[in-house]
């Protein structure tokens, strides 16, 4: 059997209605090869948490252009962490300062992508960066 | 919770099993959902913990959920969710959606109809890709479903990828099979054709609420139920025709040597709206009915010796192909397989000598 394929899942936390960066994304990491669960907007970060133990992803990829991200993204790493998820590689992507990045990595987002990134940068950072499956 | 039993730890396969599966007995929602990734991936561990929990099973109502896709399967799982949970019963589900075929990867967006219930740990949602498997599920589902119902869950969901005309297997995993179809699916003679309708236990009409959803049930009730048919053609009496809830009327559907039994299930329609609920609890008393139904007259044990039977036939044929493409075998296997490509050699003939090969009676 060949190795299975990395499962990623793409969320939107917060408020903000705005979910085609995460589409794309989400379509082009398909393309990558990737099972990728979405789970569309206005998700709590209760929400995203029990999908990504429920679903035993590798990645979790959150998609945030509110300006909650301060708020919101820590919260879904700490609860990542309660629940036994701390193998599980968080990356982050929308509208978020360069300023507020090292305090998000402190918080355990092991990758923020802004605008302009390509889908084979994302693909290649979490292939790079993703927990060794069996 | 930082030990992780059924990863890369250290232990043979068996012991990682045990713990995987002592703990999602216990109720370890993180320790089920490690087990149902060894099941995807066919693992050595996901086999020693099916040894285990397979005798547990077999407790679950297994309801299988399929039809076009857009229909509104999710939205539909969905919405029997809370209706299962409001009965205080607890509810899992196996969501398929195609893998593809050129990337292998896939996109799984069953969940998005799904995420009221992140705070129930009674409510375990989990997507599986189809993985290069025809026929509506993965090929592992039916061994996830036997995973969910080990664990103690009332009610396992299994939503199909959206299916065409052919992809029946769910009717032979599942205890019901729900088909769904969508209002304006066709005329009648869509309605007769063989295949899904075929298998359906119950037939849905969702999205209630548009237009011509009425006419759509009237015309599948009319062609798929049994007292509605007629058997002869001068039994085909206007006014007979359209009753529902008529299907199952005794003395009228088995009658031996009648020919002209046009659809042997006789499937209930009912009419969902499931966006707003409508229709949704009679759904589950239907379900309900069909189960109960089913342990009466035998079909229980009928799909129950379809499902053992596929399950066994499957790993039969897969334990062939190891043997045959691995090990001591291989150099051999591979030689008659170029034979066939060159046209040295037929395909059946090869069949035989490998098999010949596997008992000891011949070489390749």
């Amino acid at each position: 059997m060949t190795e299975r394929p990395i499962k990623v899942l793409i969320a939107k936390p917060g408020l903000d209605g705005h979910d085609r960066g995460a589409k794309v994304l989400a379509r082009g990491l398909r393309d990558e090869g990737f099972e990728v669960v979405y789970t569309g907007l206005r998700q709590t970060p209760e929400m995203i948490v029990t999908a990504a133990l429920q679903e035993d992803v590798d990645v979790v990829g959150l998609s945030i252009l509110s300006g909650a991200h301060l708020t919101l993204l820590p919260r879904v790493c700490r609860l990542l962490r309660e629940r036994g998820l701390d193998d599980v590689l968080v990356t982050a992507g929308g509208i978020i300062p360069d300023a507020d990045i090292p305090t998000l990595a402190d918080a355990g987002v092991a990758g923020v992508f802004g605008p302009g990134t390509t889908i084979g940068e994302v693909a290649a950072f979490i292939r790079a960066n993703v927990r060794p499956r069996d | 919770m930082d030990e992780r039993p059924g990863s890369d730890r250290p232990g043979s396969a068996d012991e990682r099993a045990a713990a995987l599966s002592e703990a999602a007995l216990a109720g370890d929602r993180r320790a089920l959902a490690r087990l149902l990734t060894a099941v995807e991936n066919r693992t050595p561990v996901a086999e020693a913990a099916l040894r285990r929990l397979f005798p547990l099973a077999g407790r679950a109502h297994l309801v299988g959920v399929t039809g076009a896709p857009g229909a509104g399967k999710s939205t539909l799982v969905a919405a029997l969710i809370a209706e299962a949970r409001a009965a205080g019963r607890s509810v899992a589900v196996v969501a398929v959606d195609p893998s593809s075929p050129i990337t292998g990867g896939a996109l799984l967006g069953d969940r998005v109809r799904m995420q009221a219930y992140a705070a129930d740990d009674d409510v375990f949602i989990r997507s599986m890709a189809s993985r290069g498997h025809a026929g509506g599920l993965a090929a592992t589902s039916a061994a996830a479903a036997a995973v969910l119902d080990a664990v103690g869950f009332d009610l396992v969901f299994m939503e199909t990828v959206g299916t065409g005309q052919s992809e029946v297997e769910v009717a032979a995993t599942a205890d019901t099979t729900v088909v769904l179809e969508a209002p304006e699916m066709g005329d009648e003679v869509q309605a007769i054709k063989a295949g899904l309708l075929e298998v359906a236990d119950l037939v849905v009409v969702n999205k209630g609420d548009r237009p011509g959803a009425q006419r759509t049930a009237a015309q599948l009730r009319a062609m798929l139920s049994g007292a509605a048919a007629p058997r002869h053609l001068d039994a085909a009496r206007p006014g007979d025709a359209v009753r529902p809830g008529d299907a199952a009327r005794p003395g009228d559907a088995v009658r031996p040597g009648d020919a002209a039994q046009p659809h042997p299930k006789h499937p209930e329609v009912l009419l969902t709206t499931a966006t707003t609920g409508e229709g949704i609890a009679e759904l589950l008393a239907a379900l309900d009915r069909h189960r109960a139904n089913a342990g009466v007259n035998g079909d229980r044990a009928t799909v129950r010796l379809a499902r053992a039977a596929t399950m066994v036939w499957a790993l039969v044929g897969e334990r062939l192909r190891d043997a045959l493409a691995t090990g001591e075998h291989a150099a051999a296997t591979a030689g008659v397989v170029a034979a066939v490509a060159a046209h040295d050699l037929d395909p059946y003939t090869a069949a035989d000598r490998l098999l010949a090969a596997l008992t000891g009676r011949g070489e390749p």
